[in-house]
Protein backbone atom coordinates (compact mmCIF):
# COMPACT_ATOMS: atom_id res chain seq x y z
CA UNK A 1 0.00 0.00 0.00
CA UNK A 2 3.09 2.17 0.70
CA UNK A 3 3.51 4.53 -2.74
CA UNK A 4 6.63 6.37 -3.40
CA UNK A 5 6.87 9.50 -0.98
CA UNK A 6 6.82 12.71 -3.29
CA UNK A 7 8.40 15.86 -2.96
CA UNK A 8 4.96 17.17 -1.61
CA UNK A 9 5.62 15.08 1.32
CA UNK A 10 8.78 15.45 2.81
CA UNK A 11 7.82 19.41 2.41
CA UNK A 12 4.43 18.37 4.59
CA UNK A 13 6.63 16.26 6.86
CA UNK A 14 9.04 18.91 7.40
CA UNK A 15 6.74 21.70 7.81
CA UNK A 16 4.49 19.31 10.45
CA UNK A 17 7.66 18.56 12.31
CA UNK A 18 8.55 22.18 12.62
CA UNK A 19 5.23 23.79 13.57
CA UNK A 20 4.83 20.68 16.13
CA UNK A 21 8.34 20.71 17.59
CA UNK A 22 8.08 24.62 17.96
CA UNK A 23 4.84 24.33 19.40
CA UNK A 24 6.24 21.99 22.22
CA UNK A 25 8.80 24.63 22.93
CA UNK A 26 6.14 27.38 23.13
CA UNK A 27 3.87 25.48 26.12
CA UNK A 28 6.67 23.55 27.94
CA UNK A 29 9.83 26.06 28.11
CA UNK A 30 9.89 27.51 31.42
CA UNK A 31 11.21 31.21 29.15
CA UNK A 32 8.55 32.74 28.53
CA UNK A 33 10.47 34.23 25.76
CA UNK A 34 11.75 31.45 24.63
CA UNK A 35 8.00 30.37 24.29
CA UNK A 36 7.73 33.76 22.33
CA UNK A 37 10.68 33.17 20.14
CA UNK A 38 9.11 29.62 19.23
CA UNK A 39 5.87 31.22 18.31
CA UNK A 40 7.43 32.72 15.24
CA UNK A 41 8.62 29.64 14.40
CA UNK A 42 5.14 27.75 14.50
CA UNK A 43 3.52 30.85 12.61
CA UNK A 44 6.27 30.33 10.04
CA UNK A 45 5.69 26.32 9.50
CA UNK A 46 1.38 26.98 9.67
CA UNK A 47 2.31 29.61 6.63
CA UNK A 48 4.30 27.07 5.09
CA UNK A 49 1.48 24.57 5.39
CA UNK A 50 -0.83 27.19 3.78
CA UNK A 51 1.45 27.04 0.93
CA UNK A 52 1.15 23.66 0.50
CA UNK A 53 -2.74 23.60 0.52
CA UNK A 54 -2.56 26.31 -2.41
CA UNK A 55 -3.60 28.95 -0.58
CA UNK A 56 -0.91 31.50 -1.17
CA UNK A 57 -3.15 34.90 0.17
CA UNK A 58 -3.63 33.10 3.59
CA UNK A 59 0.17 32.20 3.96
CA UNK A 60 1.26 35.85 3.21
CA UNK A 61 -1.60 37.09 5.34
CA UNK A 62 -0.18 34.44 8.03
CA UNK A 63 2.79 36.09 7.74
CA UNK A 64 2.12 39.87 7.50
CA UNK A 65 -0.57 39.79 10.93
CA UNK A 66 0.53 37.03 13.05
CA UNK A 67 4.13 37.59 12.50
CA UNK A 68 4.30 41.31 12.14
CA UNK A 69 1.39 41.99 14.56
CA UNK A 70 0.42 39.63 16.89
CA UNK A 71 3.84 38.45 17.62
CA UNK A 72 5.50 41.94 18.12
CA UNK A 73 1.94 42.53 20.48
CA UNK A 74 3.15 40.02 22.37
CA UNK A 75 6.52 40.44 22.72
CA UNK A 76 5.48 44.13 23.99
CA UNK A 77 3.39 42.18 26.28
CA UNK A 78 6.24 40.23 27.88
CA UNK A 79 8.65 43.22 27.80
CA UNK A 80 5.99 45.67 29.78
CA UNK A 81 4.77 42.87 32.24
CA UNK A 82 8.15 41.43 33.51
CA UNK A 83 10.89 42.82 35.39
CA UNK A 84 13.62 42.78 31.70
CA UNK A 85 16.52 43.49 33.87
CA UNK A 86 16.23 40.28 36.09
CA UNK A 87 17.62 38.10 33.16
CA UNK A 88 15.14 34.71 33.89
CA UNK A 89 11.37 35.73 33.21
CA UNK A 90 10.09 32.69 34.68
CA UNK A 91 6.35 31.30 33.98
CA UNK A 92 5.97 28.04 35.90
CA UNK A 93 2.69 25.78 35.52
CA UNK A 94 -0.26 24.65 37.60
CA UNK A 95 -2.14 21.44 37.99
CA UNK A 96 -0.14 19.48 35.18
CA UNK A 97 -0.98 16.47 36.33
CA UNK A 98 -5.03 16.62 35.54
CA UNK A 99 -4.40 19.24 32.31
CA UNK A 100 -2.10 15.96 30.56
CA UNK A 101 -4.76 13.59 31.49
CA UNK A 102 -7.77 15.59 30.08
CA UNK A 103 -5.46 16.99 26.86
CA UNK A 104 -4.15 13.31 26.27
CA UNK A 105 -7.99 11.69 26.13
CA UNK A 106 -9.28 14.88 24.25
CA UNK A 107 -6.01 14.78 21.79
CA UNK A 108 -6.52 10.65 21.13
CA UNK A 109 -10.33 10.83 20.45
CA UNK A 110 -9.78 13.80 18.35
CA UNK A 111 -7.34 11.85 16.20
CA UNK A 112 -9.27 8.69 16.52
CA UNK A 113 -12.13 10.66 15.32
CA UNK A 114 -9.98 12.58 12.40
CA UNK A 115 -8.77 9.49 11.20
CA UNK A 116 -11.71 7.18 11.67
CA UNK A 117 -14.31 9.17 9.40
CA UNK A 118 -14.89 8.48 5.89
CA UNK A 119 -14.67 12.71 4.89
CA UNK A 120 -16.14 13.34 1.46
CA UNK A 121 -14.01 13.86 -1.31
CA UNK A 122 -13.37 16.96 -3.36
CA UNK A 123 -15.76 17.25 -5.82
CA UNK A 124 -14.00 20.19 -7.84
CA UNK A 125 -10.60 20.75 -6.92
CA UNK A 126 -8.91 24.44 -6.86
CA UNK A 127 -6.69 25.05 -9.63
CA UNK A 128 -3.28 24.36 -8.29
CA UNK A 129 -1.74 26.92 -10.89
CA UNK A 130 -3.50 30.54 -10.54
CA UNK A 131 -3.49 32.45 -7.56
CA UNK A 132 -5.93 32.53 -4.56
CA UNK A 133 -6.08 36.17 -4.44
CA UNK A 134 -7.92 37.42 -6.98
CA UNK A 135 -10.86 34.86 -6.02
CA UNK A 136 -10.55 35.71 -2.70
CA UNK A 137 -10.90 39.47 -3.62
CA UNK A 138 -14.20 38.42 -6.00
CA UNK A 139 -15.59 36.78 -3.15
CA UNK A 140 -15.44 39.41 -0.81
CA UNK A 141 -17.14 42.02 -2.32
CA UNK A 142 -19.52 39.52 -3.32
CA UNK A 143 -20.72 36.41 -1.14
CA UNK A 144 -18.90 37.46 1.47
CA UNK A 145 -19.72 41.33 1.65
CA UNK A 146 -22.00 41.79 4.88
CA UNK A 147 -19.16 39.84 6.70
CA UNK A 148 -16.55 41.95 5.43
CA UNK A 149 -18.36 45.15 6.49
CA UNK A 150 -18.79 43.65 10.05
CA UNK A 151 -14.79 42.87 10.31
CA UNK A 152 -14.19 46.32 9.34
CA UNK A 153 -16.57 47.29 12.24
CA UNK A 154 -14.86 45.09 14.62
CA UNK A 155 -11.03 46.12 13.99
CA UNK A 156 -12.41 49.94 14.17
CA UNK A 157 -14.46 48.95 18.04
CA UNK A 158 -11.30 46.92 18.73
CA UNK A 159 -8.71 49.89 18.15
CA UNK A 160 -10.76 52.15 20.18
CA UNK A 161 -11.64 50.12 22.56
CA UNK A 162 -7.54 49.03 23.43
CA UNK A 163 -6.47 52.98 23.22
CA UNK A 164 -9.44 53.20 25.83
CA UNK A 165 -8.48 50.21 28.40
CA UNK A 166 -4.84 50.66 27.63
CA UNK A 167 -4.12 54.58 27.96
CA UNK A 168 -3.43 56.07 31.28
CA UNK A 169 -6.47 57.09 33.53
CA UNK B 1 -3.86 5.79 5.71
CA UNK B 2 -0.44 5.45 3.54
CA UNK B 3 2.10 7.76 4.20
CA UNK B 4 1.17 9.92 1.04
CA UNK B 5 -0.12 13.40 2.70
CA UNK B 6 -4.32 13.50 2.85
CA UNK B 7 -6.80 15.50 4.53
CA UNK B 8 -6.03 13.05 7.52
CA UNK B 9 -2.56 14.31 7.86
CA UNK B 10 -3.60 17.86 8.09
CA UNK B 11 -6.83 17.08 10.63
CA UNK B 12 -4.29 15.28 13.01
CA UNK B 13 -1.62 17.85 12.99
CA UNK B 14 -4.19 20.59 13.56
CA UNK B 15 -5.55 17.86 16.39
CA UNK B 16 -1.77 18.06 18.21
CA UNK B 17 -1.56 21.64 17.73
CA UNK B 18 -5.08 22.37 19.60
CA UNK B 19 -3.94 19.88 22.74
CA UNK B 20 -0.43 21.61 22.54
CA UNK B 21 -2.60 24.86 23.01
CA UNK B 22 -5.29 23.70 25.56
CA UNK B 23 -2.47 22.44 27.47
CA UNK B 24 -0.86 25.96 27.69
CA UNK B 25 -4.32 27.35 28.57
CA UNK B 26 -4.98 25.32 31.56
CA UNK B 27 -1.26 25.14 32.87
CA UNK B 28 -0.03 28.47 32.73
CA UNK B 29 0.41 30.93 35.22
CA UNK B 30 1.43 33.71 33.24
CA UNK B 31 -1.87 35.96 31.43
CA UNK B 32 0.66 36.15 28.34
CA UNK B 33 1.46 32.57 27.82
CA UNK B 34 -2.56 31.95 28.14
CA UNK B 35 -2.98 34.11 25.20
CA UNK B 36 -0.29 32.04 23.32
CA UNK B 37 -2.10 29.10 23.95
CA UNK B 38 -4.82 30.87 22.22
CA UNK B 39 -3.17 31.32 19.14
CA UNK B 40 -1.79 28.14 18.77
CA UNK B 41 -5.50 27.01 19.49
CA UNK B 42 -6.68 29.50 16.49
CA UNK B 43 -4.04 28.29 14.28
CA UNK B 44 -5.21 24.67 14.52
CA UNK B 45 -8.79 25.91 13.43
CA UNK B 46 -7.53 27.82 10.73
CA UNK B 47 -5.72 24.41 9.18
CA UNK B 48 -8.93 22.53 9.57
CA UNK B 49 -10.65 25.23 7.38
CA UNK B 50 -8.21 25.39 4.44
CA UNK B 51 -7.55 21.70 4.40
CA UNK B 52 -10.79 21.05 4.32
CA UNK B 53 -11.50 23.96 1.60
CA UNK B 54 -8.76 21.76 -0.51
CA UNK B 55 -9.73 18.58 0.13
CA UNK B 56 -13.39 18.39 0.74
CA UNK B 57 -15.32 21.14 -0.36
CA UNK B 58 -12.94 22.46 -3.57
CA UNK B 59 -13.82 26.04 -3.24
CA UNK B 60 -12.31 28.82 -0.94
CA UNK B 61 -15.09 29.57 1.36
CA UNK B 62 -12.51 27.31 4.14
CA UNK B 63 -9.92 30.12 3.12
CA UNK B 64 -12.61 33.16 3.68
CA UNK B 65 -13.56 31.57 6.92
CA UNK B 66 -9.78 31.44 7.50
CA UNK B 67 -9.30 35.23 6.84
CA UNK B 68 -11.52 36.01 9.31
CA UNK B 69 -10.54 34.17 11.87
CA UNK B 70 -7.21 35.95 11.62
CA UNK B 71 -8.98 39.22 11.76
CA UNK B 72 -10.73 38.19 15.14
CA UNK B 73 -7.43 36.91 16.34
CA UNK B 74 -5.73 40.28 15.51
CA UNK B 75 -8.02 41.92 17.38
CA UNK B 76 -8.40 40.28 20.86
CA UNK B 77 -4.39 39.93 21.25
CA UNK B 78 -4.90 43.70 21.04
CA UNK B 79 -7.64 44.57 23.61
CA UNK B 80 -6.49 41.07 25.72
CA UNK B 81 -2.79 42.76 26.10
CA UNK B 82 -4.57 46.57 26.56
CA UNK B 83 -6.36 44.58 29.49
CA UNK B 84 -3.11 42.41 30.52
CA UNK B 85 -1.22 45.40 30.55
CA UNK B 86 -4.11 47.36 32.97
CA UNK B 87 -4.23 43.92 35.50
CA UNK B 88 -0.15 44.13 35.83
CA UNK B 89 -0.57 48.13 36.46
CA UNK B 90 -3.52 47.45 38.87
CA UNK B 91 -1.78 44.20 40.65
CA UNK B 92 1.99 44.31 39.70
CA UNK B 93 1.25 40.81 38.87
CA UNK B 94 -0.03 39.20 35.46
CA UNK B 95 -0.87 35.45 36.94
CA UNK B 96 -4.36 34.70 36.37
CA UNK B 97 -4.27 32.69 39.41
CA UNK B 98 -3.48 35.15 41.67
CA UNK B 99 -5.97 38.10 40.05
CA UNK B 100 -9.10 37.02 42.15
CA UNK B 101 -11.09 40.08 42.58
CA UNK B 102 -13.30 42.10 40.38
CA UNK B 103 -12.43 45.37 42.77
CA UNK B 104 -9.55 46.29 45.06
Amino acid sequence: MLSLLTLADFIFYSFALIVILSACVVVFSKNILYSAFALLFTFFGVAGLYVLLSADFLAITQLLIYVGGILVLILFGVMLTNNVISVDIKSDAIQTLPASIIVAILAGTLCGLMYSTDWLPAKVNISNNISTASEIGKAFITTWLLPFEIASVVLLVALIGAVMIARKK
Amino acid sequence: MTLNVSLEHYLILSAILFSLGLYGVITRRNAIMVLMGIELILNAANINFVAFSKYTAGNIDGQMASIFVIILAACEAAIALAIVLNIYKQFNTVNVDEIASLKD
